[in-house]
C-alpha cells in the first residue's frame, strides 16, 4: 500500500472588473440590438469579427464599421462532452467556428437547436459548410450569450 | 544563430501523480538529475531560464520566485518564460539566446507543473481572452477537436481510415511510454479498445487524449568553449524556429498552419535540412492529442498535406519506420505542461548522445524537438546534432 500524504485545500478566490473600451463597448452594443458589427482594414480589406480597433495583421487603426450577416457556414465544430469547473455552459453542447457572410475571419460561437444526444444525430444535421443563422437569446445585456447559438437552416 | 551552443546535460522527474513530494522538490529532483548528468554542479551556472503554464495551475503566482531555491538560483539571474503548451521550447529558446548571444556560458533550463494540484482545463481556458473566445475554447480538447475536424474535412479522409490511423498513433505512443522510465501512463491497451473508447470531444477519444500530469524538467545550455571542456559527449543546437498567430482563433487557417510551417522552416534552413523525413533521425512532436500529431507530420514537411494518414499506418513514423516519432512515449503519455517542451529537447538531446537507454533509437545523429502553445496560437522548434 503507498503512502498517503497530507495535502491542503485552499481556493483563489479573486473579482475583476474588466474594461471593454470602446471598440468593444460598441460592438456589444450592437449584440444588444441584434446586430453583428466588425470593422473592415482599409489595407488589407479583410472586415474582422469581432470588431477591431487595429488589424492584427497590418497594425493600422481601424473604424470603418460594417454590419455583417447573422447568416454564416460552419468552419468548424466540436461536440463537447466533458465538464471542468467554470465551463460557460454544461455538455453536451457543440462549440463552433462560424464564417459570418459579409467577414473575413471566423466567428467562435455554440451551434445549437439539434439533437446533440450522440454524434450520429449530431452530424445528421452538423457538417462542415453547413449554413447556420443566428439565434438571439430573448435577454440582451450586452454578453456574448445576447446570441445564444447558431442554429442549422 | 551567434556561438555555438550545446546541451550539456538534462534531467526528469518520474512524472505522474507525484503527492509524495511539493512543488519545489519535485522541481529539485529535476534539477539534481541535470547536474548528475552532466557533473556539473550549482556554482557553475551563469543564469537560469523557467517556465510554466498559467501560475494559477497550482494557486501560486510567480512561481519561479516560490522555487528559485529549488533551481538554485541564488546569486544568479532568473527569467520566467510562458507561452503556454510551448512553454517548455519557449524557455529553451531563452536559454539558446542568451549563450548564443555571448552574455552567459552556462544557463540552466527548467520547466515544471503540477497539474494533479489544480483544475487543468479549467485553468487553461483562463488563458482565452475573456469577452468571445473564453466561453467556447473547452479547454485543450475543445480548440484542437475544432483543428482536427478541420484538418480532416480539408483532406477528405474517410472517417474509418481516420480513425484506424489515430488508434495506430496512440497504441504506437502508449507501447513506447514502457520503455521510457521517467512516462506517466503505461497501459496495455488494444488497437479495438482505443478505437471504441469514448469521445471527449469528437473526434478525440479517450486514448486519442494525454494525461495531465506532475512533473519537472532540467536542460543545461553551454557555450562552445566550455562545452569542449567536458568530457560527455554534447548535443549541438543546429537550428531553432518559433512562430506566433493572432489571438483569435478563427483568424488564421490552421491547416495549413502557418506558425508551424515557417517555424519548421527556419529551424531546417539554419540545420541546413533539406529533406526532413530522410535527414532527421528521430522527432519527437508535442503530441498532446492523436490528431494534432498527424496534422504536424504534415506542416513539418515529413509528408505531403493529406498524406500522414497513409504513413502512420504503413509504419514511417514508428520505430523502425523512416522517421521514428516521440519514441519516449510522448506527449500522449506525459504532460506535466510547463516542463512538456522542454522534455522534447531533452529526448532530442538524450537520442543524439546515445543517452535514450531503452527507447534509443540506434546511431541518431540528428534529432527535431518541437511544441505548441497558446490558443492553437504558437509552434516552436529546435534541432539538435551530434555533430557541430
Ligand atoms: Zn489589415
Amino acid at each position: 500500500m503507498t503512502k498517503e500524504y497530507r495535502t491542503l485545500h485552499t481556493t483563489v478566490n479573486l473579482p475583476y472588473e474588466l474594461a471593454f473600451g470602446a471598440t468593444l463597448t460598441r460592438f456589444f452594443d450592437g449584440l444588444s440590438a441584434e446586430k453583428i458589427l466588425g470593422t473592415r482594414c482599409p489595407k488589407c480589406s479583410r472586415v474582422l469579427v469581432p470588431a477591431r480597433s487595429f488589424c492584427p495583421r497590418c497594425f493600422i487603426d481601424l473604424d470603418d464599421w460594417v454590419e455583417v450577416g447573422q447568416t454564416g457556414t460552419v468552419e468548424t465544430w466540436s461536440l463537447v462532452s466533458y465538464e471542468y469547473i467554470g465551463m460557460a455552459k454544461t455538455p453536451p453542447y457543440i462549440t463552433g467556428l462560424i464564417r459570418l457572410d459579409g467577414a473575413d475571419v471566423s466567428f467562435t460561437h455554440l451551434i445549437g437547436g439539434i439533437d446533440m444526444s450522440s454524434i450520429d444525430q449530431v452530424q445528421s444535421r452538423l457538417a462542415i459548410g453547413t449554413r447556420v443563422k443566428a439565434v438571439w437569446a430573448t435577454e440582451k445585456p450586452g454578453s456574448i450569450f445576447d446570441i445564444e447559438y447558431f442554429v442549422p437552416i | 544563430m551567434g556561438r555555438a551552443v550545446a546541451i550539456m546535460g538534462t534531467g526528469q522527474t518520474h512524472h505522474g501523480k507525484r503527492f509524495d513530494v511539493s512543488y519545489p522538490e519535485l522541481v529539485r529532483e529535476a534539477v539534481q538529475r541535470a547536474f548528475e548528468d552532466s557533473g556539473l554542479s550549482p556554482e557553475d551556472v551563469d543564469a537560469v531560464v523557467t517556465g510554466t503554464m498559467p501560475s494559477m495551475m497550482e494557486g501560486i503566482a510567480l512561481n519561479h520566485l516560490y522555487l528559485a531555491d529549488a533551481i538554485q538560483v541564488v546569486g544568479k539571474p532568473l527569467l520566467k518564460t510562458e507561452t503556454c503548451g510551448s512553454t517548455g521550447m519557449s524557455v529553451a529558446h531563452t536559454a539558446f539566446y542568451w549563450v548564443a548571444a555571448g552574455l552567459a556560458d552556462v544557463v540552466l533550463a527548467v520547466g515544471f507543473e503540477k497539474m494533479y494540484e489544480g483544475d487543468s482545463q479549467a485553468t487553461m481556458t483562463t488563458v482565452a481572452d475573456p469577452w468571445i473566445q473564453r466561453s467556447f475554447v473547452a479547454g485543450a480538447p475543445g480548440i484542437f477537436a475544432m483543428q482536427s475536424n478541420m484538418w480532416i474535412d480539408r483532406h477528405h479522409i474517410p472517417a474509418e481510415r481516420l480513425r484506424e490511423a489515430a488508434a495506430v498513433i496512440s497504441l504506437r505512443n502508449h507501447d513506447d511510454a514502457f520503455d521510457n522510465p521517467y512516462a506517466h501512463i503505461k497501459a496495455r491497451i488494444s488497437l479495438e479498445e482505443i478505437k471504441d473508447s469514448r469521445i471527449v470531444t469528437y473526434p478525440i477519444r479517450r486514448w486519442d487524449v494525454c494525461p495531465n500530469s506532475d512533473g519537472a524538467c532540467a536542460v543545461l545550455f553551454m557555450s562552445e568553449h566550455k562545452a569542449k571542456q567536458m568530457a560527455n559527449p554534447p548535443a549541438w543546437i543546429k537550428g531553432v524556429g518559433y512562430r506566433g498567430d493572432e489571438s483569435y482563433l478563427g483568424d488564421s487557417d490552421k491547416v495549413r498552419w502557418n506558425t508551424a510551417i515557417d517555424a519548421a522552416k527556419e529551424a531546417y534552413h539554419q540545420a541546413g535540412i533539406v529533406n526532413p523525413r530522410r535527414e532527421l533521425d528521430v522527432a519527437e512532436v508535442y503530441n498532446p492529442f492523436t490528431f494534432m500529431e498527424l496534422l504536424l507530420y504534415e506542416c513539418f514537411g515529413f509528408c505531403d498535406f493529406g498524406e500522414a494518414c497513409d504513413l502512420a499506418l504503413q509504419g514511417t513514423f514508428s520505430r523502425g519506420g523512416d522517421l521514428p516519432c516521440d519514441p519516449s512515449g510522448g506527449v500522449l503519455c506525459t504532460n506535466p505542461i510547463g516542463a512538456t517542451g522542454l522534455i522534447r529537447v531533452a529526448e532530442a538531446a538524450m537520442q543524439v548522445t546515445g543517452k535514450a537507454g531503452a527507447h534509443q533509437v540506434d546511431g541518431a545523429q540528428l534529432a527535431l524537438a518541437h511544441a505548441m502553445g497558446g490558443v492553437s496560437q504558437f509552434n516552436g522548434i529546435m534541432i539538435v546534432g551530434s555533430q557541430q
